[in-house]
Parts: C-alpha cells; sequence; structure tokens
C-alpha cells in the first residue's frame, strides 16, 4: 500500500480538476464525495437556524406568562423549529450526507448508481427547503399549524400553509429519489466477492431505510397535495365542514411519518455499528441478527402508525393491535443494542471522540427507547399522549440518536474527508457540553410531562416553572457544545491525516485522506473467507 | 385512593414499565462501561475476537419479547375498562370551541367549570364544532380527542374531593394555552344544589349567542378586557385607526366597517395587529345574523 501511495497519479476530489473552479465546481459536481459534504454544510446550516428557534421557544418559556413576543409567534415558531429539524435535517441527514460519501466507498464503487439524479436530488433539496423557508416571509405570516399539519386547523387557519406543505413536498421527492439511488447501487455495484452478508452494516442499515424512502414518501406527497387541493379547491377530504374526516388526515399521515422515523434512526444505528469494532478492533458481534434486524425495523415499522392516534377516539380493537405490534418493533432495537455492548467485551478500546459519542447515542438511545415503551402501552399512553414527554421522548431519538450518531459520524469519517486530522481535546469538549446539556434541557420534559404539561404550549401553570428554566439552562450548555463542536471541526487545518486513522477494517481505510475522484486505483475484493470486519 | 378509578391501574403499568426499563438501563449501561475500562487499550492490547453465539442471539431475543409483551399486557388491562362505560353513569357534553371548553348538563344547562358528584360515574361526550381539541385532566389519568363531526366520550369515577386542572392537549390554534379550565369533585349534596342553582339557558340577545356560537368571544371580549383583539364593549361608534392597501386612515366603526372585518378581516387591518391573525367568517355567519350582531354591539357601549 504505501508504496503505491508514493507514486499516486490521482488527484484528491477536492481539488478542481474539471471545467470549473471554486463554488461552480462543487455545485455542478457529480462526485457522491462532494454532494455528501454540500449536503452536510446545508444540513449544518438548517440545523443552526433549528437550534436557535429552540433557544428561542426556551427563553419565551423561561416564565409562565409572556416574556418576549405573544402566542402567534411562539406557534410559528415551534411550527418552523419541526419543520426545519425533521424535513431539512434528520430526515435526509445521516442517509444524504454519509450515505452519499461513504457508501460507494465502503462497498468498493467509484459512485452511486446515478451520478447525475443525485445532484438532482441535491438540488430538490435545496429547492424544498427554500420554499419552506420562504413560507416564513410570503403571504398571511408564518404557517401555525405544527410540523404535523393536522386537519381541520391546517385546512382552516389563515396563514401560509400551502407553500410550507409544498416545500415538504419537494423534499420527498429528494429523498425518494435518493433512497432509489442507493438500492440499486447496492445491488449493482458492491465489489467483487462481497455478497449480501458480507456488506458492511452502515450500508445495510442505509438499504433498509431506502426501501422505506422509496415506499412510504409517496403517501405522505399525496396527502400534502390533498391538503392543497382542500385549501384551494375546497375538496372535502379532511375538514368535516366540508363532508371530510380529520382522522383520515392523521392515518395518511402518519402511515409516511411513523416509518420516518426509522428513515432518521436506521442509518444512525448503522453508524454506530461501524464505529463500534473500529474502537474495539473487534469483529462485530452478531453481523448477521444486526442486519436482518434493521430490515425487521423497516418492515415492521409500517404497521404501527397509528399508536399516534391512542387518544383520537379509534375503536378498541384498533388500539390494542397497534399497541401489541408497537411493542414488537421494540425488539430488533433491542437486539443490537445488546450485540454493541457485546462487541465491546474483550475487545481492546480506544476511547477516541467517536467513539464516546457512540457511547453517548447508546445510553441515550436507550432512555428514548425506553420511555417510548410507556407511550406504546395503553392506559400508560393515555396520561403522557401530546405532553412534554412526548417531547422529551421523541428528543431523545431524534436528537440523542440521530443527533449524537451524525456528529459520530462527522467525528469518525472527517480525517477521510479533509485528509486533516482535528483537536481529539477540543473534540471531547464538545461531547462533555453536549452531553450534559442534552440532558439538562431534556430530561426535566419527562417530569413535568408526567405531571401533565401539554405541549406546544406558549403559557403554562406555574407547577411547570421549574421544569422549563432547567431546560433553557440545559439548551445553553448544549448551544456551547455544538460552538466548541464547529470551532473543532472548520477553524483551522488540524495535522495531516494517516489514511487509516482509527485502524479500521472497511474498504474506506485502504484508500488514501481524502480520497481520489474515482475513489480506487485497483478494484478491492473480497476473499471467499474475508468478511467486512476481520480484524487479527 | 387515586383521584380517579383509573389512577390505580395506570400508575401501576408506569410503575412496572419503569422499574423493568431502569433494571435494564442501569445494568447495560453498567456493563458497557466496565467494558470500556476493563478492556481499555491501555489494559488490554490486543483483542480477543470473539465467534457469534446462537444461545446468547436467542436469549435476548426472547426475553426482552416476553418482557414486552408483559408491558403490553398491563397497559391493556389498565386501559380496557376507560372504553366501557357503566350503564348509569351521568351524562354530560363537553363542547370544546377555540378556546373556551363548556359542560352541558342535563337540560342543557351550561357550565365553564366541570362539577361532578364524589364516587358517581361520569361520561362525558365529546363535541367540537371547529377543529380537534383534547380534554385532558392529569389527575385522572385520562384524556381523549375532541373531534369535530366524530362522536368520542370518556368516563371516570371520582374518588377524592378537591379542583383540578382540565387542559387541551391538541394543538387548536392561538390561544390552545390558553384553553383550560377546573373540575370541582364536591358531594353528591353539594352537586345536587349547585346544578339547582345554575341558570338555565339564559335568555341573552341574538346577537350575543351568535358571537359566542361562532366564537368570537374568545378573542373580543365583551367586557372592555382586551384578550387577543380589540374588546367588543365600546367599539361601535369608535375611532380607530387602520390600515387599507398599506396607507393609514381613521375610520369610525359603523354597520358598513363591522361587515368588512368578518367577512374580509385583512383589508382594513387595526394598527397593530398583524394579516392572518382573523380568518373570514363569509359562509359561516349569514348577513341576516351579522345584523343581529351589530344590533347587539349597538347596546354595549
Amino acid at each position: 500500500m504505501t508504496e503505491e501511495k508514493t507514486h499516486h497519479p490521482e488527484p484528491s476530489y477536492l481539488v478542481d480538476t474539471g471545467k470549473y473552479k471554486g463554488l461552480m465546481a462543487w455545485l455542478t459536481s457529480t462526485d457522491h464525495k462532494r454532494i455528501g459534504l454540500m449536503y452536510m454544510y446545508a444540513i449544518m446550516v438548517f440545523f443552526s437556524v433549528g437550534v436557535i428557534l429552540g433557544v428561542l421557544m426556551r427563553m419565551e418559556l423561561y416564565w409562565p406568562g409572556q416574556q418576549i413576543y405573544g402566542p402567534q409567534a411562539y406557534n410559528g415558531i415551534f411550527t418552523i423549529h419541526g419543520i426545519i429539524m425533521i424535513f431539512t435535517v434528520v430526515i435526509p441527514g445521516l442517509a444524504a450526507v454519509f450515505g452519499n460519501f461513504s457508501l460507494p466507498l465502503m462497498i468498493g464503487a467509484k459512485d452511486v448508481a446515478f451520478p447525475r439524479l443525485n445532484l438532482f436530488s441535491f438540488y430538490l433539496y435545496v429547492l424544498g427547503a427554500a420554499i419552506a423557508l420562504a413560507s416564513q416571509f410570503m403571504g398571511n405570516g408564518p404557517p401555525d399549524t405544527g410540523w404535523t399539519f393536522y386537519a381541520p386547523y391546517s385546512i382552516q387557519t389563515q396563514t401560509n400553509v400551502v407553500a410550507a406543505v409544498f416545500g415538504a413536498f419537494v423534499l420527498g421527492f429528494s429523498s425518494i429519489l435518493t433512497g432509489l439511488n442507493f438500492i440499486v447501487t447496492m445491488h449493482r455495484m458492491r465489489a467483487p466477492g462481497m455478497t449480501f452478508f458480507k456488506m458492511p452494516l452502515f450500508p445495510w442499515s442505509l438499504y433498509a431505510t431506502a426501501w422505506i424512502q422509496v415506499l412510504a414518501t409517496p403517501i405522505v406527497g399525496i396527502t400534502l397535495l390533498m391538503i392543497i387541493a382542500e385549501r384551494w379547491l375546497r375538496i372535502g377530504f379532511f375538514d368535516p365542514s366540508l363532508g371530510g374526516d380529520p382522522i383520515l388526515y392523521q392515518h395518511l399521515f402518519w402511515i409516511y411519518s411513523h416509518p420516518a422515523v426509522y428513515i432518521m434512526i436506521l442509518p444512525a444505528m448503522g453508524v454506530i455499528t461501524e464505529i463500534i469494532p473500529t474502537f474495539a478492533l473487534r469483529r462485530i458481534f452478531g453481523y448477521k441478527a444486526i442486519a436482518i434486524s434493521s430490515l425487521a425495523i423497516a418492515s415492521v415499522g409500517y404497521f404501527v402508525w397509528a399508536h399516534h392516534m391512542y387518544t383520537s377516539g379509534m375503536s378498541t380493537t384498533a388500539r390494542w393491535v397497534f399497541s401489541l405490534l408497537t411493542f414488537l418493533v421494540a425488539v430488533p432495537s433491542a437486539i443490537k443494542v445488546f450485540n454493541w455492548v457485546t462487541t465491546m467485551y474483550k475487545g481492546s478500546i480506544s476511547v477516541k471522540p467517536p467513539f464516546l459519542f457512540a457511547l453517548g447515542f447508546i445510553f441515550l438511545f436507550m432512555i428514548g427507547g425506553m420511555t417510548g415503551l410507556s407511550l406504546g402501552a395503553l392506559a400508560t399512553n393515555i396520561h403522557v399522549h401530546d405532553t412534554a414527554y412526548v417531547v422529551a421522548h421523541f428528543h431523545y431519538i431524534v436528537f440523542g440518536g440521530v443527533g449524537f450518531a451524525f456528529f459520530a459520524a462527522i467525528y469518525y469519517w472527517y480525517p477521510k474527508m479533509y485528509g486533516r486530522m482535528y483537536n481529539i481535546k477540543m473534540a471531547n469538549w464538545s461531547f462533555v457540553f453536549l452531553f450534559t446539556g442534552f440532558n439538562l434541557l431534556y430530561f426535566p420534559q419527562f417530569i413535568i410531562g408526567m405531571m401533565g404539561m401539554p405541549r406546544r404550549y406558549f403559557d403554562y401553570l406555574p407547577q411547570f416553572t421549574f421544569g422549563h428554566q432547567l431546560s433553557f439552562w440545559g439548551g445553553i450548555l448544549l448551544v456551547i457544545g455544538f460552538v466548541i463542536m464547529l470551532i473543532t471541526l472548520f477553524s483551522k487545518k488540524g495535522a495531516k491525516a494517516p489514511d487509516n486513522p482509527w485502524g479500521g477494517r472497511t474498504f474506506e481505510w485502504n484508500i488514501p485522506s481524502p480520497p481520489p475522484v474515482e475513489n480506487f486505483d485497483i478494484m478491492p475484493e473480497l476473499g471467499v473467507n474475508e468478511g467486512p470486519y476481520d480484524y487479527k | 385512593m387515586g383521584a380517579s378509578n383509573f389512577v390505580e391501574g395506570v400508575d401501576l403499568a408506569f410503575k412496572i414499565i419503569f422499574g423493568i426499563s431502569l433494571f435494564f438501563l442501569v445494568g447495560i449501561t453498567t456493563v458497557m462501561l466496565y467494558f470500556v475500562y476493563r478492556y481499555n487499550r491501555k489494559r488490554h492490547p490486543q483483542a480477543v475476537q470473539i465467534k457469534d453465539n446462537n444461545f446468547l442471539e436467542f436469549t435476548w431475543i426472547t426475553v426482552p419479547l416476553i418482557l414486552v409483551l408483559l408491558m403490553f399486557y398491563y397497559g391493556y388491562v389498565a386501559f380496557s375498562p376507560m372504553r366501557n362505560v357503566p350503564k348509569d353513569a351521568i351524562p354530560i357534553t363537553v363542547i370544546g370551541k377555540m378556546w373556551v371548553w363548556t359542560f352541558e348538563y342535563e337540560g342543557g344547562k351550561q357550565s365553564p367549570v366541570l362539577v361532578v358528584p364524589l364516587n358517581k360515574a361520569v361520561k362525558l361526550n365529546l363535541h367540537s364544532d371547529d377543529v380537534i381539541h383534547s380534554l385532558y385532566i392529569p389527575a385522572f389519568r385520562i384524556k381523549e380527542d375532541v373531534v369535530p363531526g366524530k362522536k368520542n366520550y370518556m368516563w371516570f369515577i371520582a374518588q377524592q374531593p378537591g379542583e383540578y386542572d382540565v387542559l387541551c392537549t391538541v394543538y387548536c390554534g392561538l390561544r390552545h394555552s390558553y384553553m383550560e379550565t377546573k373540575t370541582r369533585v364536591v358531594s353528591e349534596e353539594e352537586y345536587a344544589a349547585w346544578l339547582k342553582a345554575l341558570p338555565e339557558k339564559s335568555a341573552e340577545p341574538d346577537g350575543l349567542v351568535i358571537l359566542k356560537k361562532n366564537a368570537c368571544t374568545g378573542c373580543h371580549s365583551i367586557d372592555g378586557s382586551k384578550i387577543v383583539s380589540t374588546s367588543f364593549k365600546g367599539l361601535y361608534g369608535k375611532t380607530e385607526k387602520v390600515v387599507t392597501n398599506g396607507t393609514e386612515r381613521s375610520i369610525t366603526v359603523d354597520d358598513e366597517y363591522i361587515m368588512t372585518s368578518v367577512y374580509d378581516p385583512d383589508k382594513d387591518l387595526v394598527v397593530g395587529y398583524p394579516k392572518g391573525l382573523m380568518k373570514t367568517y363569509r359562509g359561516i355567519v349569514t348577513e341576516d345574523e351579522m345584523n343581529k350582531v351589530i344590533d347587539y354591539l349597538k347596546t354595549i357601549k
């Protein structure tokens, strides 16, 4: 390997070699690595906007009563916070950034199957996000429906719902096309010798995710168009005053939006599954169980949507059937946790930042998952449904889970992306602040939720004050952690990174950092007796 | 004894689920941190490659499966009575309207507070005319959505006298967080006396009935206080500064202005209010009704 590298003729993908230079060279590039990075920058920007909106909410909620702005502003802020964080940050999230950057490297491909379609997906993403953001500044004021757009409120409100809904619709297409691209890439472009059951587990998780993207997203697309049709053409789909059924909306919405949770979390699990063996220098424990549990989550995840609707007045039969199915989906998640922890047994563990974030992920994901159990059970759900408890639960999954996995993934693949290292100490500090801040921010919400604090409240009863104040200070710590992380990653150039800084075994660690444009000089192969995680 | 007949079952389900969860959370975290310490590269420079173990995999599929089925069961048994209302339950109709709860007792008597007798089954029939609300009484561990165009219900037996919060948990617009009231649990005698003293559906002027029916009074008070927007009291004949097509002008509130602001709220917008705050009532309130409203407004100067 070393000998080869010294007279490597191929320039790195970060060097402009085509017709254009600078920004244009990036915007016209069909290189999966550049597209992955562009998604990353865009997502970081949107995430920052979402965080600022979150802080604005926590400021308003510091005391009961009105502090800095009125209820209409609050309702607009929590709506756009949700739309930005869900549709432009966590749904594309890990799949768009690291699916693009790492997937072809990990399976030994030169690019994804349809590079131009891939760039088109990115533009759709930018367009959809721009429309969603523009909804804030056009028409009759920012939408105030919550990211769920529940009918009939979303049909009746005078605010600018159509633009936000249309933005989400366009973002959906970006998601579908990315999913399709990845499925074809994994079926057609794996390295010689890499059978499906020799594929690394991050690609496996992307495979399960991609099928949800392709099969579930069209349903929400249709549903969003129905809202637009109802608002413009007064066709009564959902609003009872037009002859529609508001519960039908909830079914259609959650048939997509519950599986969407797995679009977010499956790639996160996949990233953790890569990081643990690398830093424990140990073969992953239960390879097949992890691969199959991804598929199990993706398929059972389709049949649990109505657990968002236990109090909607559904029949008792529907309620217990969905409760039972919901509990079944807990099992494959538990399997993964057991396998991760067992992989550490008798390993040789080096606690570097990516591993630290992976440990944080496992802990926060366990809390998120376990607090989900009382949301899946009927009697307990009735009490905490639509309260701050739910807010805490899904932030533990979506931010503690997906967010921390995202941070872990950045710290893991950063040397490969830029060919540079970052300051390890600073990275560890970012973890300390993010982890402490996160728990201080969201754990009190479990408690006030149990006490009866409803969600989406601009004002609240005095008994919830202390909980909200703890959350505010947690939010401040979290922001500090995030800023430290941005400084660590982007403030100055670190030392040159070796090709394989962590001792990983998957293909991407065998090529130069940063990789050349076409990834592999010599196509990699897996021998008959080789697997993806053969540590010595 | 819990505040309602459901508290015990629901709280038991919580304890079982939280108990099992806490055991696993602490257990797994401890084992994980121990591994990180014990097999740290400093102490354990050479990893040992362990082979997959089918027995282990099988165990941690079946044990969680059994445990979650147990949780499902406890959740179900505590929930199931919530949907079986005793035949002799006292029926009360709950009307959810942006952003006020109203409780209608037998004979059409209405109250803004839910008063119920101790140790008697009460059935709440849930009704909404506008958007989805959800009636939540945390102390009783009950909640059910109030969906326009759908029938839904809930019931309970209050077991402790006292006053408890009643909240709305499905987001319903501007003043969602103010859609709250109390439920008061009193002895049977007190309840009977209270119900008797509750005034019959009052002979309110037609105009006020229309204003209340359309929840206008949710934002515009009739006593001069400011809720969201201008109070109706003293509105008729008042001079207001409005913005029309971007230019400011002064108008006097008269019949024509009131009609415009109900049917086309954003046309002449009072200075200081954002567009879109109020929806149009065209097709909802007829002109005939509007004339009655104007007649009423003239009376509350």
